[in-house]
């Protein structure tokens, strides 16, 4: 949920690619998610560090592959919202074809 | 036959001038794929890291893009017949989403498999005698060949022979499979490259010397990327007798002084430029004298067997003109337009040679849905004793068409939105990917496609500025030719925002030129109101007969610079 901001400090998500299956994976509350909107946010740096040492065990588990930290942007609501064009791509899927990937998968029409 | 699809019975029609498998090559590839079912059974029980089975994955074609595995399939010098593409269809809505990329290594990719079903899905290509090795990793890659290869009015000799003996020597050469890096083979065998031999790092050119032998140019070098080269003349006339040998000790030299220790200097572009071509060339003589070229002698008489699987179909012997397809054309403006631009003389009387355009005016280039490449497939059955080619321009090409069927075909073909008119022209645009899908690029570049087809949409003013390749790769990769576009589009990262680099000049034939940067980056927003300046430029500058590219040889690249600057804004985006 939205903290007061640091200004200093931009709050983070953890990302990756889901072994079995290739898509793109949020770590949560619980675990690995599939929507953006569940991951969780890290505002400060011990969270950074949580979200750092989920990954590297996810990998060493072999859950996920490839994952890594992501600088998002979180709004009123909290929602957060990758800052960097390529993450934003990788959270919705095709800018190309909007009916594949995340944005897809969302609206109950994709991921078959 | 397969187990999977029940709509590919092989039908009367198709009698595919392809290699055909034996039994070695069946055996091999099922063995390829049981044993990447273990690999995978194994990497999701955790028994194999990430690390370890990566090299494993990509030997089988396996990469991870941004949202999801891609597998890239190996189309042999591009040649495909009616049951292979249906079985790329089945497979493309059983385990992907219905459709696939074609590229310009002239290769299909899948872009949403999952790991788990990769096996299947190399089996089912396995029932069609096609696999998805080599295709990625430091190895030979999938030999690419002139698409028009056996039919072409400007033809020496069928280059896909030659290919076919390349991909059996290539396939699992165990001294091979770890180059330095990657290894790009085209053979053409025409007086025209339509396989841009020169920016490979072997380029074959089927050529005839003064005593009326046929042999082979040999060029070396050439290649895209971070440093572009046009390939240079290592041999002018290499015997036909000396291929797999002198291959062999090409790439035996590459092998041992190509340069490991740094990932970007490691093609062998990099070695030919740094050691020198004449150094090159007497360290590749050596190795051929010195080298036991017993398992390489040639045997003529392979070589007609493996010639023989690419003997032309039943032809009928037709008058060199049909009266009906004049009467079409004469007719119906728009199948004029087409065949004015999509259609290409064929070597045998009275047949024609089609490209099938993958570049809907707005769509994604080489993109192609599963029921398209069933209307593809049938269409070759129909009208192209059941063959098709993949071209390197990402679009599709039916080699055998008799001029009586091309009304027919043509029709057909818009039924599918495949009678695009486009072949050539400014929207006829190779793309990569880009950050679409590719998890190394720093650009989108579909996109950019998509805004310059939807700008020059109307096909009559693409017909008035006439040929002209715009190339788009998302990075310095150059995986969509950008350096040998007439005018070429890079996107790259800048300031956080995509920017586009523009580069005019290039050529990928045999006339090969690396385009010239026009200034510094451009938005991706001005993209096609710059392209426009440049063509309107061109317009007003060209000669009777000149394509843009040779308007832009005769004024110079400083000419084009300043009139892109005098059609910006203040030419500060330039
Ligand atoms: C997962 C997707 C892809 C990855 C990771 C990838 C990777 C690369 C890399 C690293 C290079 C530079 C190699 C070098 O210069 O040493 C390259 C070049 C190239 N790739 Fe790709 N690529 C991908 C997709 C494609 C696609 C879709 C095409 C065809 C549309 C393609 C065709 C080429 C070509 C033609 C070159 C440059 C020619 C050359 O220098 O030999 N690649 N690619
Ligand atoms: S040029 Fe770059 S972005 Fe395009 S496919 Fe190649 S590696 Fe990916």
């Amino acid at each position: 949920m939205t903290r007061p901001a640091n200004p200093k400090f931009s709050p983070k998500i953890l990302l990756a690619s889901d072994l079995a299956e290739g898509d793109v994976v949020f770590w949560g509350q619980d675990g690995w998610e599939r929507d953006l909107l569940r991951a969780k946010i890290a505002y400060d740096e011990a969270e950074v560090a949580t979200l750092d040492a989920a990954g590297k065990a996810a990998i060493a588990a072999n859950r996920v592959v490839d994952a890594y930290l992501v600088d998002v942007t979180v709004d009123a609501a909290g929602a957060p919202a990758p800052s960097h064009f390529r993450e934003k791509f990788r959270a919705a899927g095709p800018s190309v074809r909007r009916d594949l990937g995340k944005q897809a998968w969302l609206q109950g029409a994709g991921n078959r | 036959m397969t187990a999977h699809d029940p709509a590919l019975p092989p039908r009367p029609n198709s009698a595919p001038t392809i290699y055909a498998y034996d039994e070695y090559d069946r055996a091999f590839v099922r063995e390829r794929v049981a044993e990447f079912r273990g690999q995978v059974e194994r990497r999701l029980a955790g028994a194999l890291t990430e690390e370890e089975f990566r090299p494993f994955r990509l030997m089988n074609g396996l990469y991870l893009q941004l949202h999801a595995y891609m597998l890239r399939v190996a189309i042999p010098y591009g040649s495909l017949t009616s049951r292979q593409m249906r079985q790329l269809a089945y497979i493309a809505d059983k385990w992907d989403k219905g459709y696939g990329h074609f590229t310009t290594r002239q290769n299909l990719q899948y872009n949403w498999p999952k790991l788990v079903d990769v096996p299947d899905i190399l089996e089912a290509l396995a029932d069609v005698d096609m696999h998805a090795i080599q295709t990625s990793g430091n190895c030979i890659r999938n030999v690419t060949a002139d698409h028009f290869a056996g039919v072409a009015a400007d033809e020496l000799e069928d280059p896909r022979p030659t290919a076919e003996f390349l991909r059996q020597w290539s396939s699992a050469h165990a001294e091979f499979s770890f180059l330095p890096r990657k290894f790009k083979i085209a053979v053409s065998g025409a007086e025209h490259d339509r396989a841009a031999i020169k920016i490979h790092d072997i380029g074959l050119r089927i050529v005839k010397n003064a005593e009326g032998a046929i042999g082979y140019e040999v060029i070396v070098g050439g290649g895209l990327g971070r440093t572009p080269f046009v390939g240079k003349l290592l041999r002018e006339f290499l015997p036909r007798a000396d291929l797999l040998a002198y291959l062999e000790a090409i790439l035996r030299v590459y092998n041992r002084f190509g340069r490991r220790d740094n990932k970007y200097k490691a093609r062998i572009k990099i070695l030919v430029h740094e050691t020198g071509l004449d150094e090159i060339r007497a360290q590749v003589e050596a190795e051929h004298s010195a080298m036991d070229r017993a398992p390489f002698a040639y045997d003529a008489q392979e070589l007609e067997r493996v010639a023989a699987a690419f003997a032309p179909p039943a032809y009928e012997s037709l008058p060199a003109h049909s009266d009906g397809f004049e009467k079409a054309k004469a007719e119906n403006a728009e199948f004029a337009a087409f065949a004015a631009v999509n259609v290409a003389p064929h070597k045998v009387p009275g047949y024609a040679i089609v490209t099938v355009s993958l570049k809907p005016i707005g769509g994604i280039p080489g993109d192609a849905t599963s029921a398209q490449m069933r209307a593809l497939a049938d269409a070759a059955d129909t009208y192209g004793f059941g063959e098709l080619r993949v071209s390197h321009e990402q679009n599709i090409i039916l080699p055998h068409v008799k001029q009586d069927d091309l009304l027919a075909l043509w029709r057909d073909l818009a039924a599918a939105g495949l009678s695009t008119a486009n072949a050539g022209l400014i929207s006829d645009i190779i793309s990569c990917p880009g950050l679409d899908y590719c998890a190394l690029a720093t650009a989108r570049s579909i996109p950019i496609a998509q805004a310059i087809s939807q700008r020059f949409a109307d096909l009559e003013r693409q017909r008035l500025i006439g040929t002209l390749g715009i190339k788009i790769s998302g990075c310095i990769n150059a995986c969509g030719h950008h350096h040998v576009g007439a005018i070429g589009i890079l996107g790259l990262e800048k300031k956080g925002v995509e920017s586009y680099q523009i580069t005019l000049g290039g050529d990928p034939t045999l006339s090969a030129s690396i385009g010239e940067l026009l200034g510094p980056g451009v938005s991706a927003e001005e993209v096609p109101d710059v392209i426009e300046s440049l063509v309107q430029f061109y317009l007003a500058e060209r000669r009777d007969g000149e394509a843009f590219i040779d308007t832009w040889r005769r004024l110079g690249h400083k000419r084009f610079k300043e009139s892109a600057r005098r059609e910006g804004e203040d030419g500060s985006g330039i």
